[in-house]
């Protein structure tokens, strides 16, 4: 009898063994691809790396090609983004926490900002192309490119900034409105400090998906090849997303491994923000505790 | 007097200050609203009139797309297959692949390894998509090709992979979320019925997260049907209809990117067509992102 049911859990527990080894080695799958990504932009890329690709401007020869324009237009980019997404952003998120009825029209909002977050970029890229370049006359421009990047990653910074204020306890509010302050008040000294770390890093990743965005920007016309550094907002722009497709779309084995290299440059970019924000939140939570 | 004047008059000040600032930041979320306004009559309008220039049926129906060519055809279904393509194919890497990733970072990893391997998945998610296009051009083309030799240079195979993996994090991490709020009751009931680990996973746990799984898969192929670049590069310019991986093939998206890098002339019936793929486009993910959210709302499970 008892030789029997362990015969019966045997087959179970062979079932149960395969299911985790199948299951960890899915996972593992994911892991190893990003590896193996990794492995090969390096490979690749790293030898193509040197200040010269860093300081020259593209050239049809590869030997002689570099990244600087598509650099300083990224960074210029992000700039301008950041300057019309954040102070939106943020703001709408105050809104909806802080003021916002408990009425159908919130309602409207929060779930339209939900699905806004869903569209695909290139849906904003032909937003931006009508609207910004030829609707507002802004034509090729940085400007045009930036306007369409904060309307794109607008709905991500107003969902993480409205989970930052949710976060902040009830008790800091009340605690400010009964020594007299008013509403705007308490929200200024108090609840948006308090939320401060967790809306930065928020923003930081928001606008690290517009850094590594390329569709929206073929669509609003940002150039492939472009042999100065923009000056004002109005000038005509390439960016490191751009550069490394136009790279990636040419045959020749040289362009390829280029755009690795402008890969690693662009990852190294997103690596630099994202420890920003890790870091920012690691430094503010230790000294913020409820 | 004078105070009590001094003290209404800033008091007053604080309180416009007040209702100005309000109104302010009313306007900033209602922008939002705008934005979604601006899309669907910026896409609507310019679909409209398309159809004065093109019938609906040909478009809806038509299995031939050749808007550059004389005589044009309009016909829809190649883009869409295409993209439906590369959904199922991506969705045939990732789903499975993610749900398993899922339940093992749920069920069975150790707190210390989930905190070492979540991170990892987490980061293909932030990978630019330009990256997985230029992975799929030098990397997976080539070895697919090496493996089958007769496969286009350009082939949805290849596009199908990046964004399997591409899409695969949003899987193991919206699924494991689902899998985590399962209570902790639930499953030690089933232990206590002398079920392995497996059994419970397998007949418990998973079933009671279904809706969470279900978005997360939902979610993962409208990412999908909208994912702009991997495809543009991998899988070609081929608008045809076809089943077939390892053929050149051409996705609404990337139709899309090919016009907008040509010299189409504004206002021309061709310039035209990409505001009517991009109606498509929106409306399908639209859709898809809506019954992901009703499948979430309609069956989560609400415990205790």
């Amino acid at each position: 009898m008892r030789v029997e049911s362990w015969k019966l859990q045997d087959g179970r527990w062979l079932k149960d063994r395969l299911f985790t080894i199948v299951c960890f080695i899915s996972t593992m799958v994911g892991v190893l691809l990003l590896f193996l990504l990794l492995w090969d932009v390096f490979t690749r890329g790293l030898p193509w790396l040197s200040w010269d690709f860093l300081t020259s401007f593209p050239s049809r020869f590869p030997e002689r090609a570099g990244i600087k324009s598509a650099l300083f237009g990224s960074i210029w980019l992000i700039l301008l983004t950041a300057a019309f997404a954040v102070p939106i952003g943020v703001g709408a998120a105050i809104y909806l926490e802080e003021y916002a009825p408990k009425n159908r029209l919130t309602k409207i909002i929060e779930i339209n900002i939900s699905n806004l977050a869903g569209v695909p970029s290139i849906v904003y890229g032909i937003l931006g192309l009508t609207l910004f370049v030829r609707t507002l006359l802004l034509g090729r421009s940085l400007l045009a490119g930036a306007l369409t990047m904060a309307l794109l990653i607008l709905p991500i910074i107003i969902i993480s900034s409205q989970e930052a204020l949710r976060a902040v306890p009830k008790s800091i509010r009340e605690a400010s409105y009964a020594l007299g302050a008013t509403r705007w008040q308490t929200i200024r000294h108090q609840v948006l400090p308090a939320a401060r770390p967790w809306i930065l890093t928020g923003n930081i990743l928001a606008l690290s998906r517009a850094l590594g965005e390329t569709a929206p920007l073929i669509m609003v016309g940002a150039l492939s090849f472009v042999a100065f550094v923009p000056r004002t907002p109005l000038d005509p722009f390439t960016a490191l997303p751009i550069q490394i497709f136009s790279w990636v779309g040419r045959p020749q084995e040289e362009f390829a491994s280029l755009a690795a290299a402008g890969i690693i440059v662009l990852m190294a970019f997103l690596l630099t923000m994202n420890a920003t924000a890790i870091i920012l939140r690691n430094r503010y939570q230790r000294r913020l505790e409820w | 007097m004078l105070g009590w004047l001094c003290a209404r008059m800033v008091n007053g000040y604080s309180k416009l200050k007040e209702r100005l600032i309000e109104h302010i930041l009313f306007l900033y979320a209602a922008l939002s609203i705008f934005v979604t306004i601006g899309i669907v009559f910026i896409l609507l309008s310019e679909t409209l009139s398309f159809f004065r220039d093109v019938s609906v049926f040909e478009f809806l129906f038509g299995t031939r797309w050749s808007p550059m060519f004389t005589p044009p055809r309009f016909g829809v279904l190649p883009l869409v297959n295409g993209t439906l393509l590369v959904a199922i194919g991506s969705s045939i890497i990732a789903l499975p692949l993610g749900i398993s990733s899922a339940v093992y970072l749920s069920e069975y990893a150790h707190e210390r390894v989930r905190s070492l391997l979540k991170p990892l998945l987490e980061i293909l998610a932030g990978v630019p998509t330009i990256v997985y296009g230029y992975f799929a051009v030098t990397f997976v083309t080539p070895l697919i090709r090496r493996v089958l030799p007769e496969t286009d240079i350009f082939n949805a195979a290849s596009a199908c992979i990046v964004v399997g993996i591409m899409i695969l994090p949003m899987v193991s991490s919206l699924s494991e979320d689902a899998l985590r709020s399962v209570p902790r009751s639930l499953r030690e009931g089933a232990y206590a019925l002398g079920s392995t680990k497996y059994e419970v996973t397998t007949k418990v746990v998973v079933p009671s997260a279904l809706s969470g799984i279900l978005a997360s898969f939902i979610l993962a192929v409208s990412r999908a049907i909208g994912e702009t670049m991997a495809v543009t590069l991998a899988a070609g310019a081929t608008p045809v209809m076809t089943l077939n991986f390892f053929e050149s093939i051409q996705t609404m998206t990337a139709y899309i990117v090919q016009v907008s890098l040509g010299d189409t002339p504004a206002g021309s019936v061709a310039y035209k067509t990409i505001f009517v793929i991009g109606m498509v486009l929106f409306t399908m993910t639209l859709v898809m992102n809506i019954f992901s959210q009703w499948i979430r709302s309609r069956y989560q499970e609400v415990y205790d």
